[in-house]
C-alpha cells in the first residue's frame, strides 16, 4: 500500500511538472510569435497612433490603406518583382548546375573524381567576404554592376546543393539505371528519365533553400546595385528607413509583405526545409 | 567490381555474345561516361572556378595592393596587414565580434537543447508550438529586423512598454553603448534558435529508444538518463551546431546594419561592417581584402581546434 502511495505522489508531481513545463511551452512560443504579431499591428495602424499606449492594442480602426500606400511610397511592387526573378533565377540555376554535377559525382566514372568532389567541397569554407570584393570588381569590370546580370550570375551554382544531390543519387538503386543502359538508352535518358524523377524530395528541398536564401539575401544586392529598378525587397526596405522620419506602421507594412511569400512557401514545403536542415544543415 | 557488373548484366540480358565483346563495350560504356562527366561537369565547375576561385586568387592579390578603383592600383607588398596590427578600429570591431559570438552562440545553442527535449515527447499541440519557434528561422531577416528595431524604440518600443508595466526605467535599447550590443544578440538569438531547435530534435529521434529502455530497467533516473545517455549520444550534434554557428555567428551584418548601422559609436561595428565599410564606403579594396582574409584565418583556424578538439569530448558509436 505504501508503495501504491508513493507511485501515487510521484505521478501526482510528474503531472505538476508536466503542467508547468508546458506553460513555460507555449508562453516561450507566445514570446517568439510577439515580433511578428507586432509587426501586423502596427501595419495596421494610423501614424499617429503607434505613438499611444497600449501598443499592442487598436486605438482607432485598421487602416488597410497602409497597404496601398507602401506601393505607392517606394516602386514596391518593382521591387517584389525584382526578388521573384532573381530567386527563380538563382534557383533553376542551382537545380541545373547542381544535379547534373552531383549526378556525374555519384554515378559517372572519370579520372580523379573524388579527389575533384573533396576539392570542391571544400569551397564551402571560403567565406563569402573573401570572394566579395573580387567578384564586384569583376561585375564592375564587365559592366554589370546594377544589372540583373549581377544579381544572378554569379549564383547559378551551389557546393550546398551538388553534396545533398551525390549523396541522394548515391542512396538510389543503381539497377534502374543500368537496366536502362542494357536497354540502349543512353546515359543522358538514364539520367534525366529515371534518376532525376526519382530525386525529386532531393530537388524540392534544395529548390526551398535556394530560393529562401535568395529572397533573403542583402549584402550582395546592396554592394552591386543602386538603382530602384533593379533594386530587390530586402534593399528597398531601408529605403523607408531612410526617410527623413520613419514611418513605421509603412515599414511594417513593407516588411509583412516581404515576409509572406516566404511564410507561405515554408506552409507548402515545411517537411523539405527540416530535412534540408537536419541532413546538411543548409541555412536559409 | 564494375566490370563483372557489366558482365553480368550482359549475361543477364541473354545476348549471348563472344567472350572478348563485354571488354570492349566496358571501354566504349567507361569513354562514353566520361565525355557525359565532362558535360555534366562543366557548368557547375566553370561557375565555381569563376565566382570562388577566381576570387579567392584575386583577394591575395588584392591584399597587397592599395587601390580605390579610380586611380592606379599600386603594390605595398605587406603594408595592409601592418596597418591593420596597429588599427584600432580592426581590433575592435574583432573585439565586438567575439562578444556578440559569445553572447549568441552558447544562449541559443543551450535553450535550443532544452527546447528539443522538452518538445521531443508527445505532447497536445506539439507541432504547433514546434512552428512557433521555427518561424522567426524562415522570417527573412531584414524584414524581422526592422520589427526589432521597433521592438526596441526608447520611447514607444513594446519592450520598453512591458518595463513600464512591470515598474522598470526605460531602456535606450538600441541608442546606449551599453545595451546596444546586448540587443543585437538577444535579437540574433530569437532568429537562430529554431534553426538549432530543429537539429537536435532530428539528433534526439535518431537516439534509439532501447538505450533508455535500459537505462530504466538498470533505474536510473531522468536526470541520470539524460547525462549518461542523451547528452553523450548528442555531442556529434552539439559539435555540427557548434561549428556552424562559430562560422555564421562571425559573419553577422545584416541585423546590425539595419538596426543600428553599427552605433552608437562603434559598439555594435562587428567585423564584416568594418569590411564592408572599408571597402565600400571608404573603397579601399585592398585594406579591405586583407582584412577578409584576416577573417577567413580566424574562423578557420576555430574550426580546426574545434575538428582537432572532438576526440576529447565528442562520442562516435
Amino acid at each position: 500500500m505504501m508503495a501504491a502511495q508513493r507511485t501515487f505522489g510521484r505521478r501526482r508531481v510528474g503531472r505538476l511538472t508536466n503542467v508547468t513545463l508546458y506553460l513555460v511551452l507555449v508562453l516561450g512560443a507566445l514570446t517568439m510569435i510577439t515580433p511578428l504579431l507586432w509587426m501586423v499591428v502596427t501595419s495596421l495602424k494610423p501614424l499617429e497612433d503607434v505613438f499611444k499606449w497600449p501598443p499592442l492594442a487598436f486605438q482607432s480602426a485598421p487602416v488597410w490603406e497602409n497597404y496601398r500606400e507602401i506601393w505607392r511610397a517606394v516602386p514596391f511592387g518593382r521591387y517584389l518583382a525584382n526578388t521573384f526573378l532573381v530567386s527563380t533565377a538563382r534557383t533553376a540555376g542551382v537545380l541545373v548546375t547542381s544535379s547534373l554535377a552531383g549526378y556525374a559525382f555519384a554515378r559517372l566514372r572519370f579520372p580523379g573524381r573524388d579527389a575533384i568532389f573533396l576539392a570542391y567541397l571544400g569551397t564551402i569554407m571560403v567565406p563569402g567576404q573573401v570572394t566579395m570584393i573580387p567578384s564586384f570588381i569583376v561585375m564592375r569590370e564587365l559592366g554589370w554592376l546594377d544589372t540583373y546580370m549581377a544579381l544572378i550570375v554569379p549564383w547559378l551554382f551551389s557546393p550546398f546543393g551538388t553534396f545533398l544531390m551525390r549523396q541522394y543519387f548515391l542512396t538510389l538503386p543503381r539497377s534502374l539505371e543500368d537496366a536502362a543502359a542494357i536497354d540502349g538508352a543512353g546515359l543522358l535518358t538514364a539520367f534525366r528519365r529515371i534518376a532525376l524523377p526519382l530525386a525529386k524530395p532531393a530537388l524540392a528541398t534544395l529548390a526551398v533553400f535556394t530560393f529562401l536564401t535568395s529572397w533573403n539575401d542583402f549584402l550582395w544586392p546592396l554592394i552591386v546595385t543602386d538603382s530602384r529598378e533593379v533594386r530587390v525587397v530586402s534593399v528597398g526596405l531601408t529605403e523607408f528607413q531612410d526617410l527623413y522620419y520613419t514611418d513605421w506602421p509603412l515599414l511594417m507594412a513593407a516588411s509583412l509583405v516581404a515576409v509572406v511569400p516566404v511564410l507561405v512557401l515554408y506552409m507548402f514545403a515545411q517537411r523539405y526545409f527540416v530535412a534540408g536542415i537536419a541532413t546538411t544543415g543548409m541555412r536559409g | 567490381m564494375a566490370e563483372e557488373t557489366v558482365q553480368s548484366l550482359g549475361g543477364a540480358a541473354g545476348l549471348g555474345a563472344p567472350p572478348t565483346a563485354p571488354r570492349r563495350r566496358l571501354g566504349a560504356r567507361l569513354r562514353e561516361e566520361r565525355r557525359w562527366a565532362l558535360l555534366f561537369l562543366a557548368p557547375d565547375m566553370l561557375s565555381v572556378l569563376a565566382f570562388t576561385a577566381f576570387p579567392v586568387i584575386a583577394a591575395v592579390v588584392l591584399s597587397f595592393l592599395d587601390w580605390n578603383l579610380i586611380t592606379d592600383a599600386t603594390f605595398v607588398g605587406l603594408d595592409n596587414f601592418r596597418e591593420m596590427m596597429g588599427d584600432e578600429a580592426f581590433w575592435r570591431t574583432m573585439g565586438h565580434t567575439v562578444y556578440f559570438t559569445v553572447g549568441t552562440v552558447p544562449t541559443s545553442m543551450a535553450l535550443a537543447l532544452v527546447l528539443a527535449l522538452a518538445l521531443n515527447r508527445p505532447l497536445r499541440g506539439v507541432t504547433l508550438l514546434r512552428t512557433a519557434y521555427f518561424i522567426p528561422v524562415v522570417a527573412p531577416l531584414i524584414s524581422v529586423a526592422m520589427v526589432w528595431r521597433w521592438l526596441y524604440d526608447r520611447d514607444f518600443g513594446l519592450i520598453n512598454y512591458f518595463f513600464d508595466i512591470v515598474g522598470l526605467p526605460a531602456v535606450g535599447w538600441l541608442t546606449d553603448e551599453t545595451w546596444a550590443m546586448p540587443s543585437v544578440i538577444i535579437m540574433s538569438v530569437w532568429k537562430s534558435l529554431g534553426y538549432n531547435l530543429v537539429i537536435y530534435l532530428a539528433g534526439l529521434q535518431s537516439i534509439p529508444r532501447r538505450l533508455y529502455e535500459a537505462a530504466e530497467m538498470d533505474g536510473a533516473n531522468a536526470w541520470r538518463r539524460f547525462w549518461r545517455v542523451t547528452f553523450p549520444l548528442l555531442t556529434p550534434t552539439t559539435f555540427f551546431v557548434m561549428v556552424v554557428s562559430l562560422i555564421s555567428s562571425f559573419q553577422v551584418f545584416s541585423q546590425v546594419y539595419v538596426m543600428t548601422r553599427g552605433g552608437p559609436g562603434d559598439a555594435t561595428t562587428t567585423i564584416v561592417y568594418h569590411i564592408y565599410h572599408v571597402a565600400f564606403e571608404l573603397f579601399r579594396m585592398g585594406y579591405a581584402s586583407a582584412l577578409a582574409w584576416m577573417l577567413f584565418a580566424v574562423v578557420f583556424v576555430l574550426t580546426l581546434v574545434q575538428v582537432r578538439f572532438q576526440r576529447r569530448w565528442v562520442y562516435y558509436e
